[in-house]
């Protein structure tokens, strides 16, 4: 074989490598300290008229990823959440309370939770997150300063309050009072915007399993909030992932914490009803 | 004492003897690097980790000098043969002088 007929029967290899694996979620299994078995594919819940099967971001993810999830001692999220374990042991605020004083255990108190939020308040006449019900417990029972949204201590808490649910189907309700903000959520996952003009549906209807530039596009689901990420290793509400994605269409964003993208994080739960809650999440 | 700071170490409770393990370790540290600035643009001042061992019954078993380009709360994992029951000492050395230890046994047989 001379020089010419190798370098091109090399670039030949080079080309079949190069060929993106054909598109979709993997085949994997999440099952995370060898005992929680976690849902990452099911059938879509009915009020979706696109999708047939609904997929975990984490099957949308590479090996190497995927694996830092399966155990707690490598899940960097887990020291915010044993963070977050001694912030509801310890009391703040003008009433001298901590969030055990009313709750006790937080693996007790908090289980099923995340499942089903967000969740129409009836006392307050609204759909609320938890992190509004953190905050109202901060403000109204501790006497405490509210927390930013999106901030540190509170994606924190968030993140403790979820991984006590780790392993339930997410459920949340669209009904009922709260049909309304979870309507008002579909009108925006299905509103372009932005200069490039792109809705959610675009990317995570359209699109999963594609790449965009090099990234892996998924459904988008949020069943593994809040997430480690990779890229800035930390903690990640879903409203400032929300942002991000609204900020990557050139739009002007909404605010973490606004109506907005309350009525957002209704919907796009809702979209993963049936998926496990698995936050907190490891993504890239 | 730099705050928040706390180690995390995973060990099998028991294994076979002469079993090769897979030890764990994660230590909760800013471990700042001394190259950043703050906002008023004074250096902060380097505090790392910059020291960490692992001792099985008296002997060394994994002794590394960590330099400041090693992430925050860095996280080491390596094996070691059991040859009998014992315990692990693992140490932390800050650049403050403070020195952490977590101990955890293991039982061969």
């Amino acid at each position: 074989m001379n020089a010419a007929t190798k370098m091109a029967s090399g670039l030949a290899l080079a080309a079949i490598l190069a060929t993106p694996a054909l598109a979709g979620p993997d085949d994997d299994n999440l099952i995370v300290n060898g005992e929680i078995e976690m849902i990452t594919e099911t059938a879509a819940p009915a009020h979706m008229e696109y999708v047939d099967t609904i997929y975990s971001g984490w099957r949308f993810r590479s090996d190497e990823t995927q694996v830092v999830q399966t155990d707690d001692f490598d899940n960097p999220g887990m020291i915010w959440v044993e963070a977050a374990g001694e912030v509801w042991e310890t009391a703040d605020g003008s009433e001298g309370k901590s969030c055990a004083s009313c709750h006790g255990a937080v693996d007790e108190a908090m289980k099923g939770v995340r499942a089903v939020y967000p969740k129409w308040n009836d006392e307050r006449g609204e759909v609320t997150t938890i992190e509004m019900e953190v905050n109202n417990c901060r403000e109204n029972r501790m006497g405490a300063d509210k927390w930013k949204y999106a901030g540190g201590d509170m994606t924190n808490m968030v993140a403790l309050i979820s991984s006590v649910s780790r392993g339930m189907p997410v459920n949340v309700a669209i009904d009922g009072p709260a049909q309304a903000t979870w309507e008002a959520g579909k009108e925006l996952y299905y509103t372009r915007t932005g200069q490039l003009e792109l809705s959610c549906a675009n990317c995570h209807e359209d699109s999963y399993g594609m790449m965009i530039r090099a990234d892996h596009l998924s459904q988008g689901q949020i069943n593994g909030f809040p997430t480690y990420r990779l890229k800035n290793t930390k903690l990640n509400s879903v409203h400032a992932r929300f942002k991000g994605c609204v900020r990557d269409t050139r739009a002007h964003t909404f605010a973490p914490g606004s109506a907005e993208f309350v009525a957002l994080e209704l919907y796009v739960a809702s979209r993963g009803n049936g998926l496990s809650v698995e936050g907190p999440s490891v993504r890239n | 004492m730099a705050s928040g700071v706390k180690p995390r170490v995973k060990v099998p409770k028991s294994a076979d003897a002469g079993e090769v393990i897979t030890i764990k370790t994660l230590i909760s540290h800013k471990m700042e690097s001394g190259q950043r600035k703050d906002g008023d643009g004074n250096i902060i001042p380097r505090s790392i980790i910059n020291r960490f061992t692992c001792e099985f019954n008296g002997e060394m078993v994994i002794d590394v000098n960590i330099e400041p380009a090693i992430s925050t709360n860095p996280f080491f994992e390596f094996e070691a043969k059991v040859p009998e029951s014992g315990e692990f000492v693992f140490t932390w050395y800050d650049d403050d002088g403070d020195v952490y230890t977590t101990t955890k046994k293991i039982t061969v047989g």
